[in-house]
C-alpha cells in the first residue's frame, strides 16, 4: 500500500520533471539551482585541496628559508627549459578546457569531443615531459635515497662554496612529493576527462545540463594553478650567473 | 556564465591565454636576470597573477552567479594565510633574538 502510494508520487514528480527538464533532479527548484549546488561542492573540495598542497608548500618555505644556498644549488640542477615548456603546455590545455565548456553550453558537440581530446593529449604531454625530467634526475642520482649524490656542487652566487648534500636532499625530497603528487593529480585528472569524452561521445551533455563538463574543467584548472606556483618556486630559485 | 545572450565569450578567453603566455615566458626569462632580491618577490607575482586570471576567468569565478562559490574561494585563501602566515612568523624570527 505504501509503496504504491510513493511509486504514484515519483510518477507524479516524474512528469512534471519530464515537462520541464528531465535532468532536473527531484531535490532541486531549477536547473540554475542544481548547477549551482554542484559547482559549490566542487569548490569546497578545491578548498580542501588548497589546504592538502598549503601543507606541503609551506613546509618547502620552512626549508627554503633554512637551506637557502642548497635549495638554490639543487634547483640549478633542474631543466627550467622542461618546466616552462610544461607551464605552457598547461596552460594550453586550460584554454582547450574552457573551450570544451564552451562548445557543451553553446550544444557544440564536435567541438566538444575535440577540445576533451585536445586537453588530454596536452596532459599526457605534461606527464611525458615530466618522466624525462625524472629519468634525469635518476640518472644523476638526485633521488632521496641510499644511492643519492650531490657531492662538490657549487651554491650560485657564492664561488668555492660547495652545497650541503643533506640540505640538497631535503629539496629533492620536496621536489619529488610535490611534483608527483600533482602529477597524480593529472592522472586523475586524465582519467575523469576519459569519462567525459566518452561521455560527450554518446551524446549526454546539452546546452541545459552539461555540470560534469563544467565541474571536471575546475578541477583540471586547480591542477593548472598548483603548477603555476610549483614551476617558479621549484625550477627558479636562483638561476641567474 | 550569466546571460545566455550576452556575445560570446571567446575573445576573452584566448586574450587571457595570451597574457598567461606572455607571462610564463617573462618568470622564465627574468629568473636569468640578477634582481638580488627581488627575483622571488617576481617570480611569485608573476603566478599569483596567473592564477588569479585562471581562477576569475577561466573558472569563472568573476561571473559566478552564485555568491556563496566566491566566499569559499576567499575563506580557502584566507586559511592558506592563516597556515602560512602563522607558521612564516615563527620560523622567520627564530634567530632574532
Amino acid at each position: 500500500m505504501h509503496d504504491s502510494s510513493t511509486t504514484a508520487v515519483h510518477d507524479r514528480l516524474g512528469e512534471a520533471h519530464a515537462a520541464h527538464n528531465p535532468a532536473l533532479l527531484h531535490h532541486f527548484a531549477e536547473p540554475q539551482q542544481q548547477r549551482d549546488a554542484a559547482s559549490l561542492g566542487m569548490w569546497v573540495f578545491l578548498a580542501t585541496e588548497v589546504m592538502f598542497f598549503g601543507g606541503l608548500f609551506c613546509a618547502y618555505l620552512v626549508y627554503r628559508l633554512w637551506y637557502f644556498p642548497d635549495f638554490a644549488a639543487a634547483s640549478k640542477s633542474i631543466d627550467a627549459t622542461l618546466g616552462a615548456t610544461n607551464t605552457a603546455v598547461l596552460i594550453c590545455s586550460s584554454l582547450t578546457v574552457v573551450l570544451a565548456v564552451w562548445a557543451a553550453q553553446t550544444a557544440r558537440r564536435t567541438l566538444l569531443i575535440s577540445m576533451l581530446g585536445i586537453t588530454m593529449l596536452l596532459g599526457l604531454t605534461f606527464l611525458g615531459i615530466k618522466a624525462v625530467e625524472y629519468r634525469d634526475k635518476f640518472e644523476e642520482h638526485h633521488v632521496p635515497g641510499a644511492s643519492f649524490s650531490f657531492e662538490n656542487v657549487p651554491v650560485p652566487g657564492h664561488p668555492g662554496q660547495f652545497a650541503n648534500p643533506r640540505h640538497a636532499q631535503m629539496f629533492f625530497s620536496l621536489y619529488f612529493v610535490m611534483t608527483g603528487l600533482h602529477a597524480l593529480h593529472m592522472i586523475v585528472g586524465l582519467g575523469i576527462f576519459s569519462w567525459l569524452l566518452f561521455a560527450a561521445g554518446k551524446g549526454r551533455f546539452t546546452p541545459e545540463w552539461h555540470t560534469p563538463v563544467e565541474i571536471g574543467g575546475l578541477y583540471w584548472h586547480f591542477v593548472d594553478i598548483v603548477w603555476i606556483y610549483l614551476f617558479p618556486l621549484l625550477y627558479l630559485i636562483d638561476r641567474h650567473p | 556564465m550569466s546571460g545566455h545572450a550576452k556575445s560570446s565569450p571567446l575573445k576573452m578567453y584566448f586574450g587571457i591565454w595570451i597574457t598567461l603566455l606572455v607571462c610564463t615566458y617573462l618568470t622564465y626569462k627574468l629568473a636569468f636576470i640578477e634582481l638580488g632580491r627581488f627575483n622571488a618577490a617576481v617570480a611569485l607575482g608573476i603566478a599569483t597573477l596567473k592564477a588569479t586570471l585562471v581562477a576569475l576567468f577561466f573558472m569563472h569565478v568573476w561571473h559566478a552567479s552564485e555568491k556563496l562559490t566566491k566566499l569559499v574561494v576567499i575563506a580557502a585563501l584566507f586559511f592558506l594565510m592563516l597556515l602560512l602566515g602563522l607558521t612564516m612568523s615563527d620560523y622567520a624570527t627564530r634567530l632574532w633574538s
